[in-house]
């Protein structure tokens, strides 16, 4: 049987601190692989019929 | 249904207590200062190429030899934490100082490790995956887990890992390794023992509580020293390759020349003075002085082919 841990405020504080950290890297990620196909797939990619 | 009041039933057990780890310090865990000297080599050994490669996707590439090269600095310190907390230079990093818990540095090392790989194939090419794959190998698994304890000549192999990042540089621009790539590779290469047997003459106690055969514990003082002066006196005509070949100018021609000769001054110092605080002195000149040669070389290749101030020394 396991018992829930109970966070203390600094420890509260902390994992928030990471969480956000982790959500920051994860919106650089998608920004980077974004950049990174349209790099890899040339300025044609925008060339489309519409 | 199990029945609380079941005495058979495993005692209660506390979940394991959430990390006490700050951003900070998994930031540390990758030890940024290496990673800024990685970005800096790879990146002129991709000015050195003379090829083109698109800027994002050079971008995208350093940033992930930066984090591949982070990850084997976080392996690196969770198989060396036990070194780390009887050295007063290491003892304050996140495992030792027990903000971070050993498997957290491992998931986050071997996360870190696969994902720049693999990032870096699909950006580049996977010549550079490759070489940034055996980059981390060697540096976690050979130096780490096999050299640093079991021989004197650890940081000699070891340093083949830090050489290897304007190869990587190269590769990444050109798809393959060239004469250029590999000269900057033989000049980290042989500038690493006298850099590092410079700082472990003064630090040679504390290796050797830590166990660790340094070759001041393992050879001698006297040994080591001339073993700083030969590899300097290697170092200092090796530093003039790239005017011979071409793809260093003038400015570096020249720094290379000045900066070789104060390194092989500073290493005779280190072989003169054996005693005392004054050999202690004349050792971190080395050491110091040694950072800002490797520094100026490469900050003077990055200059002339990045800014164009090239000019050509022979012919």
């Amino acid at each position: 049987m396991t018992l829930p841990t109970q966070l203390t405020p600094e420890e509260a504080r902390r994992r928030r601190k990471r969480s956000v950290a982790i959500a920051l890297v994860l919106a650089a990620l998608v920004l980077i692989f974004y950049v990174l196909t349209i790099a890899k797939l040339g300025p044609q990619v925008l060339n489309r019929p519409l | 249904m199990t029945s609380l009041t079941n005495t058979a039933s495993p005692a209660p057990t506390f979940a394991p207590a959430v990390s006490p780890g700050e951003v900070a310090d998994f930031f540390a865990l990758l030890k940024p200062r290496v990673m800024a000297l990685v970005i800096f080599t790879a990146l002129v050994g991709m000015t050195v190429s003379h090829s083109h490669v698109n800027p994002v996707i050079a971008t995208v590439s350093l940033l992930m030899i930066a984090v591949g090269a982070g990850a084997s600095g976080c392996l690196n310190m969770w198989w060396d934490a036990d070194v780390d907390a009887v050295m007063t230079r290491t003892r304050t990093r996140p495992i030792p100082a027990g903000r971070i818990q050993p498997g957290e540095a491992l998931a986050f090392g071997l996360t870190l490790s696969v994902f720049s790989v693999l990032v870096l194939g699909l950006a580049a090419n996977w010549l550079a995956a490759g070489l940034l794959a055996f980059t981390i190998v060697f540096y976690a698994v050979i130096y780490s887990m096999w050299l640093k304890r079991a021989t004197a000549q650890n940081i000699v192999i070891g340093g083949a890992a830090g050489a290897l990042p304007p190869m990587i540089g190269q590769a990444v621009v050109t798809g393959s390794v060239g004469i250029e790539g590999t000269i900057l590779f033989l000049i980290i290469f042989i500038w690493t023992p006298p850099h590092f047997w410079a700082l472990a003459l003064v630090k040679a106690g504390e290796y050797a509580r830590a166990g660790i055969p340094m070759m001041p514990n393992v050879a001698g003082p006297d040994s080591t020293r001339r073993q700083i002066v030969a590899y300097t006196a290697l170092l200092a005509p090796l530093g003039l390759a790239p005017v011979v070949l071409g793809f260093g100018g003038m400015i570096y021609g020249g720094v290379a020349l000045v900066g070789g000769l104060a390194m092989l001054a500073l290493s005779v110092e280190v072989y003169r003075r054996r005693d005392g605080e004054t050999a202690n002195k004349a050792a971190m000149s080395l050491f110091a002085f040694s950072i800002l040669y490797l520094f100026l070389l490469f900050s003077a290749l990055l200059a002339e082919q990045g800014l164009g101030l090239f000019r050509p020394v022979l012919g």
